[in-house]
């Protein structure tokens, strides 16, 4: 880590918490092999990410056309489906979430189908920190995660020691997954070192929880952005690269997806690390779950069809899950009553 | 944290075969009615299962006759003299009724080509709907296509083409002829008659006057006699490199005028700054679209030695996904061979390919007990001097071959009797310009491979043929006063 940095954070740290950061984190700041010197100094991280094969945005919307023509029907609808309700972070994410919100949506990630018990549980529960401690209480011991965004989601405008103890309130209360943003106004301007550095620091604030990595793509723009910001995140120790917070429009598309499997893909070749993979926002429909569900079976393989490995990030996306599943199960459609309320 | 890897199985998605129906047996269509042909019938069968679809007419000579007659008949007394914009009207009405009546079209091409009903929905349909729209446009503006004011039409266009893309290729040969103000008789290929006939059923929906369009089946004969007869202003043929040479020697000397679209061994050249992933992409899409029967396949793939592993590494995965199976699945990546006879040739080719020193990889992949079936193939250690380098194979076979420099990859590039089309991959645009410039094929592709456009023209070098089909040079072919 460069000394200007280290001083910058410590600067940083000392004002509200004065262990946010430790020595423990420089250590872990160092990437696996065969990436150990990418992060020696600012120039020789821009010219890694920046050494990355390109991505050709044509071809990548081509590819992603092109699978989304697969025909997913029967069999292998019905098996889809139950694999997208346990692979579903169901998420709420307002401003005017409570205690009652949050337990009403436990209980539904616990049995998303009430007359059916058959239907498969959901992953997690995603909120925001101060709420992690209602979730964590109604899910007990069913399971399913407890996921909580933080790092001053969605913007992730703040000082890193605030981003920090917002971190570790989460985690706290009871999280065990943790859903950061990435300072995308340090990524735009070129600080990777520091983006990087802020990751690594996050990570170690997390102790034992799962680390997933928000690049917000619709703020990167470009695929090649969305390339070298998924590496980052990675080498920086990242357990998931998650797409989008859904705050923003366009959250998860194919293509980023596509661009973001296939560094997955990539990094897990070069380091044996397997990195999972969350897309959220924007994915309403059970044709949108098993679109990316083919994506991941064509981009990189069965390893990554697993609630460990790849979320869903998304709140309306389960109801239509279920009304699919229901539609296969008695052969007819009903209706949103039919499904609950969250 | 473990993983469970469950495999993703895709249930079969067949398309139905309900929507089309196959007569017992096709006569040729000729002055707007189907009639019996005086040659011996023949059949035609699925590839993918060997069965047999239909039998169908063979032309002779005399009803070759009988056809270039009606057709001079159309152009001199209805469509000849006819209000260019009512010759577009018609144009226009045949691309609805080929949109209309799409999926009967590709299920139709999948059955007796034995290409994937993705391919024949996706690509062939939509792009011979997109051929006659384009030129149908065109029609009423032949004064603008600048060729100077009033160009004349030829007369009657003969026309013979491959099996490869049957539709497509009609569509590439009917809609510039009909719009520039010629009648036709096109021979659709032996293997690959029933789309054609089945066009020959929109031409009456459309009203269209009889005569102007012919569709005379058979075999390689019944194209001579289409070629040779004394009254066809204009030869257009597409398909092998020898059959276009004996083309071209029975045309010498006569009044007609000639177009050829021939074979050709593409270079798909990938530079160490491409987008790998993207050309992984292109570098399947290059040689195993239509099982590799395209004439403009990527068949040589040029890789920098520099990335050479790399990228076959990422080539060999990706080709571990492609799903081989019955045509008319959905999810079906490759179809069927179109004949045994060019399953024997592939095989043949592959064959020598390996006794010179190739080194042959293929991926597992079960193919099905019946019907005519290769997997996709890919060569390494391929040298310029090997056949497989050189000789176009027509199926889904790779060549491998590297390069150091722009210089070698130009230089390798161009080192082929034919010259159809190139591909170009770097994320470098002056690279790319500078080597499109270099290159001697009719199409060069960057960061892209076998993209089709009716107004962009096609057409090759050398042993690829002459002349150009499609867009504004694709009219050149049909009208008089266009050679300046």
């Amino acid at each position: 880590m460069p000394l200007a940095a280290q001083g910058r954070m410590a600067g940083m740290t000392h004002v509200l918490d004065p262990d946010a950061l430790s020595d423990d984190a420089r250590a872990l700041s160092v990437p696996l092999p065969p990436y150990r010197d990418v992060t020696r100094s600012d120039s020789a991280f821009r010219a890694f990410l920046h050494g990355l094969p390109g991505v050709d945005q044509v071809g990548a919307e081509a590819r992603v056309a092109q699978l989304g023509t697969r025909s997913i029907k029967t069999t292998s609808k019905a098996w889809a489906i139950d694999t997208a309700i346990s692979m579903v972070d169901l998420t709420t994410l307002e401003g005017a979430d409570t205690p009652g919100k949050v337990r009403s949506l436990a209980a539904k990630a616990m049995r998303p189908d009430p007359t059916d018990p058959t239907c498969p549980r959901v992953a997690a529960v995603c909120v925001y920190g101060d709420l992690a401690g209602v979730a964590r209480e109604a899910l007990g011991d069913s399971g399913v995660h407890v996921a909580a965004v933080a790092t001053a989601f969605p913007s992730g405008r703040a000082s890193r020691a605030v981003k920090i103890a917002d971190v570790r309130d989460a985690v706290q209360n009871g999280a065990d997954e943790i859903d950061m943003v990435i300072d995308r106004g340090a990524f735009l301007t070129g600080r990777y070192m520091d983006v990087y550095e802020e990751i690594v620091a996050v990570k170690e604030a997390c102790g034992d929880a799962h680390l997933k990595v928000i690049l917000e793509t619709g703020e990167l723009v470009t695929l090649d952005n969305v390339r070298r910001a998924s590496w980052l995140a990675m080498l920086a120790g990242g357990d998931f690269v998650k797409t989008s917070t859904g705050k923003v429009s366009p959250a998860a598309t194919l293509p980023v997806g596509l661009v973001m499997l296939e560094a997955v893909r990539d990094f897990r070749a070069a380091t044996g690390r397997q990195v999972g993979f969350k897309p959220a926002g924007g994915i309403r429909t059970t044709k949108d779950a098993i679109k990316h569900l083919v994506l991941i079976n064509e981009t990189v393989g069965p390893d990554w069809l697993d609630p460990d490995r790849f979320r869903f990030g998304a709140s309306s996306l389960l109801n239509d899950l279920l009304l699919q599943r229901q539609k296969l199960r008695t052969g007819h459609y009903s209706g949103p009553d039919y499904v609950t309320v969250d | 944290m473990t993983s469970t890897s469950v495999p993703f199985e895709y249930a079969p998605a067949p398309e139905s075969r309900s929507i089309v129906s196959i007569a017992p047996s096709y006569g040729l269509f000729i002055d707007g009615e189907f009639v019996d042909g005086t040659g011996e019938p023949f059949t035609t069968v699925n590839p993918a299962t060997e069965e047999v679809l239909t039998e169908v007419s063979s032309g002779s000579a005399a009803d070759v006759d009988r056809a270039v007659r009606a057709a001079r008949r159309a152009f001199e007394k209805t469509w000849g003299p006819m209000r260019p914009a009512d010759r577009g009207k018609y144009l226009f009405r045949i691309a609805r009724l080929l949109q209309e009546r799409a999926r009967e079209f590709a299920v139709l091409e999948s059955l007796d080509n034995g290409k994937p009903i993705r391919e024949s929905r996706d690509v062939d349909v939509p792009l011979a709907a997109a051929q006659f729209f384009y030129y149908a446009g065109w029609a009423d503006k032949l004064d603008h296509v600048g060729l100077g004011t009033r160009p004349r039409p030829l007369g009657v266009a003969g026309q013979v083409i491959p099996w490869n893309f049957p539709l497509l290729m009609l569509a590439w040969k009917v809609a510039p002829a009909l719009a520039a103000g010629n009648t036709v008789v096109l021979k659709p290929a032996e293997t690959t008659p029933l789309t054609a006939l089945l066009f020959a059923e929109v031409c009456r929906q459309a009203d269209l006057p009889a005569g102007v369009v012919n569709i005379v089946t058979g075999a390689g004969d019944t194209g001579r006699a289409v070629v040779e007869h004394d009254d066809v202003d204009k030869v257009a043929f597409t398909g092998s490199t020898d059959v276009g040479r004996s083309i071209a020697r029975a045309v010498a000397g006569t009044r007609k005028k000639l177009t050829l679209e021939l074979g050709g061994k593409a270079a798909n050249i990938v530079f160490d700054d491409a987008p790998i992933d993207q050309a992984v992409e292109g570098i399947v899409q290059g040689i195993f679209f239509n099982q590799g029967h395209v004439c403009c396949a990527g068949s040589r793939l040029l890789v920098q030695e520099s990335i050479h592993d790399e990228v076959i590494a990422s080539l060999q995965r990706r080709i571990g996904t492609l799903r081989v199976g019955d045509p008319l699945d959905k999810n079906t990546d490759i179809g069927a061979i179109n004949s045994a006879e060019q399953l024997a040739r592939i095989r043949e080719l592959s064959d020598i390919g390996e006794a010179e020193g190739a080194q042959r990889w293929q991926p597992a992949c079960e193919l099905p007990d019946r019907g005519f079936w290769y997997p996709p193939t890919i060569f390494t250690d391929v040298s310029p001097a090997h056949r497989i380098a050189r000789d176009e194979i027509f199926g889904p076979v790779l060549s491998v071959l590297t390069f150091r420099t722009p210089d070698e990859a130009v230089a390798k590039a161009n080192n082929t009797t034919y010259g159809l089309s190139a591909g170009i991959w770097s994320e470098k645009g002056s690279r790319i310009l500078q080597i499109a410039n270099q290159l001697r094929a009719g199409v060069v592709w960057a960061n892209t491979f076998n993209k089709f456009d009716p107004t962009s023209p096609f057409g090759g070098y050398k042993q690829s043929g002459y002349g150009r089909e499609g867009g504004r040079h694709g009219l050149a072919a049909y009208l008089e006063g266009a050679e300046q």
